[in-house]
C-alpha cells in the first residue's frame, strides 16, 4: 500500500512536470495551424486548425531576411551543416587530445590538460573580437568553415573522453599491445568503439550548442545566404502563425539527432552490463 | 637447443629464454628485481612464486615487455630481446583480470592478434575454430565476453594466447579469480594443455599449492631476488633458505631457534641428535609438520593445546618450551585438545639453517 502511494505520488510529480514542458510547445504547435486572423481574433488555441498544410509550406519556401535573400528550408540547411560540423570535430578533436594526453608520455601532460580545461572559462563570446579577426585575416567570412572552426574543440568533452579512457584498464593496452597491436590501431580498434557511447553524448551535446548559436553567426555573416535558424527566429516578420510554425519547425532537428542517438546511447547502457 | 656464435672458434649453448644480471629499478627508488639471472629451457613449465611485492609480475611483464629492463640482458631462442616491442617479441601472456576485449565477439577476441600479423581470413577462420574446440569454447564465438562465465572468460583468455603460437607463454595469476573448484580445474587443465603443445610456459602464483603442482620447475623469489630454483621435489625436500622452507609446504614448515653443540640441537630441554658434529651458536631447525612422528614409546612428549581436524588428517599445535609447532598426522589417531603425546624427530628429516646467514647448513 506504502509502495503504491508514494508511486502515485511521484508519478503525480512527474506529470506536472511534463506538462509544464509539453503545455506551451502544444499551444504554439495547435495555435500555428491556424490562420493568423483567427488568432488574431480568438487568441492562442488550443486545438488544430486545418491550415496546417498551408503554413508551414508557406514558411518553409517563402523568400525572406532584409533582401529576400533565403528561405526557412536554407536557415535549416545552414544550421544543419553548422551544428554537424562542429559537433563531428569537436568529437574527433577532444578524441585525438584525450588519447594524447592520457597514452602517450607527454610531459606535464595535467598541466597541460588543465590548461585546455581552462578555455571553459573563456567562452566564444568573451573571445568573439579576436576570433572574428583572426577568421576575417583568413578569409572565412561567410564561409561554413568561419562559422564551424572557432567552436570545434570543445574542453569539456576532452574531459570527458580523458577520464574514461583513464578508467580503462591498462591490461587491455598490454594485451593489445601483445596481439601486435600499434597505437593509431588501439586507437580506432579500442578507444573509439569502446567509447561510442561517449562519442554519442558529446555529439548530441555539441550538436545542440552548435544549434543554438547566435551570436557568433550574426557576427560571422554578412550574406543573407549563411542566415541560420536562430537568427531566422528574430527575424521572422511574418504573421503570428507563420513565426509559430517556425519556431515548432526549429525545434524538429535537435529532437531528430536525439531519437537517434539514443538508440545507441541505450545500447552502450546495456552491453556494459 | 640454439648455438650462439661467439667467436669464430668457439660455440656456447644457450637456453631459450636466457635472463641475466635482470634488475628492474622503478622510478620512485623501488627496486623490484635485483640481479637476477636464470635459464629457461625450450617446453619447460616454470613456476615464478613468491609474496605479493617480492618482483615475481614485474619479472614476468620485463619477459613480455610491459616493462622497461633497468639493468641486464634479456634473450630468447638466441637473440637479445632488450628493446625489442613486445608486439615483436612472439610471447602472449594471460592476464590476472584476463583483459579480454570487452566490444569484441570471443571470435575477434581471439582472432586480433593474428589479424594484426596479417594472415588471411581462411586460416584465422580455422586456426580460431581448432583452440576453440581444444578449449570447449566453440559454442561461445559469438557472444561478448560479457555474457561470459569467470571460467569461460579464462579459457577464452588462454585460447587467445594459444591461437597466436607464440614462442612463450605467460602467465600472470590467472587463477586467481576463480573460485576453488573450477580454479583446480582449470590448473589441471593448464597443466594437460602445456604438455600437448609443449610451448615454453612461466606462470606467476603466490599460492604455493600452484606452484607445486603446475612446475617443472620452481622458481621461488623474496624481494626481489631469486631464494632457490629447483624442481617442486627439490624445493620442498632441500630448501636452500628459512623463506623457502617457510614459504613451500602446507601446513608450514616449524622453525625453531636453537643452539647446536656437537650435532646435538638443544630446542628448550629437548635434544636431538643430528648424526653430524655441527656446532653453531644462533641456529634454526626446520621440521615439518609431516616428520614428527607419533608414537606411544616416543622420546620427546608434549601436550597438545588444539586439535584441528581436517577429515583424513589432522592438525596438533602444541608448544616446546615457548615455541609453538605443528605437527600433522592421520586422524584415524585418538587424541584430543589437551592430551599428552608421544613423538620421534629423525635427525635425518630436520633442515638446518644459520640464523646469521639464513641459508642452509
Amino acid at each position: 500500500m506504502k509502495k503504491y502511494i508514494s508511486s502515485t505520488i511521484n508519478h503525480f510529480i512527474l506529470s506536472i512536470g511534463l506538462l509544464i514542458m509539453i503545455v506551451p510547445i502544444w499551444i504554439i504547435f495547435a495555435s500555428s495551424t491556424h490562420s493568423s486572423l483567427f488568432i488574431n481574433t480568438n487568441g492562442l488555441q488550443f486545438f488544430l486548425g486545418d491550415n496546417f498544410i498551408e503554413n508551414y509550406s508557406r514558411v518553409l519556401f517563402k523568400q525572406s531576411g532584409f533582401f529576400n535573400e533565403i528561405t526557412a528550408l536554407k536557415m535549416f540547411f545552414n544550421s544543419f551543416v553548422m551544428a554537424t560540423g562542429i559537433a563531428t570535430l569537436s568529437v574527433i578533436t577532444s578524441l585525438m587530445a584525450a588519447y594524447g594526453l592520457v597514452y602517450f608520455k607527454v610531459k606535464y601532460a595535467t598541466i597541460i590538460f588543465w590548461l585546455i580545461f581552462i578555455t571553459l572559462l573563456v567562452p566564444l563570446e568573451l573571445r568573439i573580437m579576436p576570433s572574428y579577426i583572426v577568421m576575417s585575416k583568413l578569409n572565412l567570412v561567410n564561409t561554413f568553415a568561419g562559422l564551424i572552426l572557432p567552436i570545434s574543440a570543445s574542453a569539456i568533452a576532452t574531459f570527458f573522453f580523458r577520464q574514461f579512457y583513464k578508467s580503462i584498464p591498462d591490461e587491455l593496452l598490454e594485451a593489445a599491445k601483445l596481439d601486435g597491436t600499434n597505437s593509431l590501431r588501439f586507437f580506432i580498434d579500442f578507444l573509439i568503439p569502446l567509447s561510442k557511447t561517449m562519442i554519442a553524448a558529446v555529439f548530441i551535446f555539441m550538436f545542440v550548442f552548435g544549434y543554438n548559436q547566435y551570436l557568433w553567426p550574426l557576427i560571422m555573416t554578412t550574406s543573407e545566404q549563411y542566415w541560420t535558424v536562430v537568427m531566422g527566429l528574430k527575424t521572422m516578420y511574418g504573421s503570428i502563425s507563420d513565426r509559430f510554425a517556425f519556431v515548432i519547425m526549429s525545434m524538429i532537428p535537435p529532437v531528430i539527432i536525439i531519437i537517434f542517438l539514443q538508440r545507441l546511447f541505450i545500447q552502450g547502457i546495456f552491453q556494459n552490463k | 637447443m640454439v648455438y650462439q656464435r661467439i667467436d669464430s672458434n668457439r660455440k656456447i649453448k644457450m637456453s631459450f629464454l636466457e635472463l641475466q644480471n635482470i634488475t628492474k629499478i622503478y622510478p620512485n627508488g623501488t627496486k623490484a628485481v635485483n640481479e637476477t639471472s636464470l635459464n629457461i629451457e625450450n617446453g619447460e613449465f616454470v613456476v615464478f612464486v613468491g609474496p605479493s611485492g617480492c618482483g615475481k609480475s614485474t619479472l614476468l611483464r620485463m619477459i613480455a615487455g610491459l616493462e622497461d629492463i633497468t639493468n641486464g640482458e634479456i634473450s630468447l631462442d638466441g637473440n637479445i630481446i632488450n628493446k625489442i616491442d613486445p608486439s615483436e617479441r612472439d610471447v602472449a601472456m594471460v592476464f590476472q583480470n584476463y583483459a579480454l576485449y570487452p566490444h569484441m565477439s570471443v571470435f575477434n577476441n581471439m582472432a586480433y592478434g593474428l589479424k594484426n600479423r596479417g594472415i588471411s581470413k581462411e586460416e584465422i577462420n580455422n586456426k580460431v575454430n581448432d583452440v576453440a574446440k581444444l578449449l570447449e569454447i566453440d559454442q561461445l564465438l559469438t557472444r561478448k565476453p560479457s555474457m561470459l562465465s569467470g571460467g569461460q572468460r579464462q579459457r577464452v583468455a588462454m585460447g587467445r594466447a594459444i591461437v597466436r603460437n607464440p614462442k612463450i607463454f605467460l602467465f600472470d595469476e590467472p587463477l586467481s579469480n576463480l573460485d576453488a573448484k573450477l580454479r583446480n580445474q582449470m590448473r589441471l587443465e593448464i597443466k594437460r594443455l602445456q604438455r600437448q603443445m609443449g610451448v615454453t610456459s612461466i606462470f606467476v602464483t603466490h599460492d604455493q599449492t600452484e606452484a607445486m603442482t603446475l612446475g617443472d620447475r620452481i622458481v621461488v623469489i623474496n624481494n626481489g631476488v631469486v631464494e632457490q630454483v629447483g624442481t617442486p621435489k627439490e624445493i620442498y625436500s632441500k630448501p636452500n633458505t628459512k623463506f623457502v622452507a617457510e614459504f613451500i609446504g602446507s601446513p608450514q614448515m616449524n622453525l625453531f631457534n636453537c643452539k647446536i653443540e656437537n650435532g646435538i640441537a638443544h630446542i628448550a630441554d629437548m635434544k636431538i641428535n643430528l648424526n653430524n658434529s655441527t656446532n653453531l651458536d644462533d641456529a634454526t631447525l626446520g621440521i615439518r609438520p609431516d616428520d614428527i612422528l607419533i608414537s606411544d614409546n616416543g622420546k620427546h612428549s608434549c601436550v597438545a593445546n588444539l586439535v584441528e581436524y581436517l577429515g583424513s588428517d589432522m592438525i596438533i599445535y602444541s608448544k616446546i618450551g615457548d615455541q609453538e609447532f605443528s605437527c600433522k598426522l592421520s586422524s584415524k589417531i585418538n587424541l584430543n585438545s589437551g592430551d599428552t603425546f608421544k613423538f620421534d624427530i629423525s635427525g635425518t628429516s630436520v633442515h638446518l639453517f644459520d640464523n646469521t646467514t639464513g641459508s642452509r647448513v
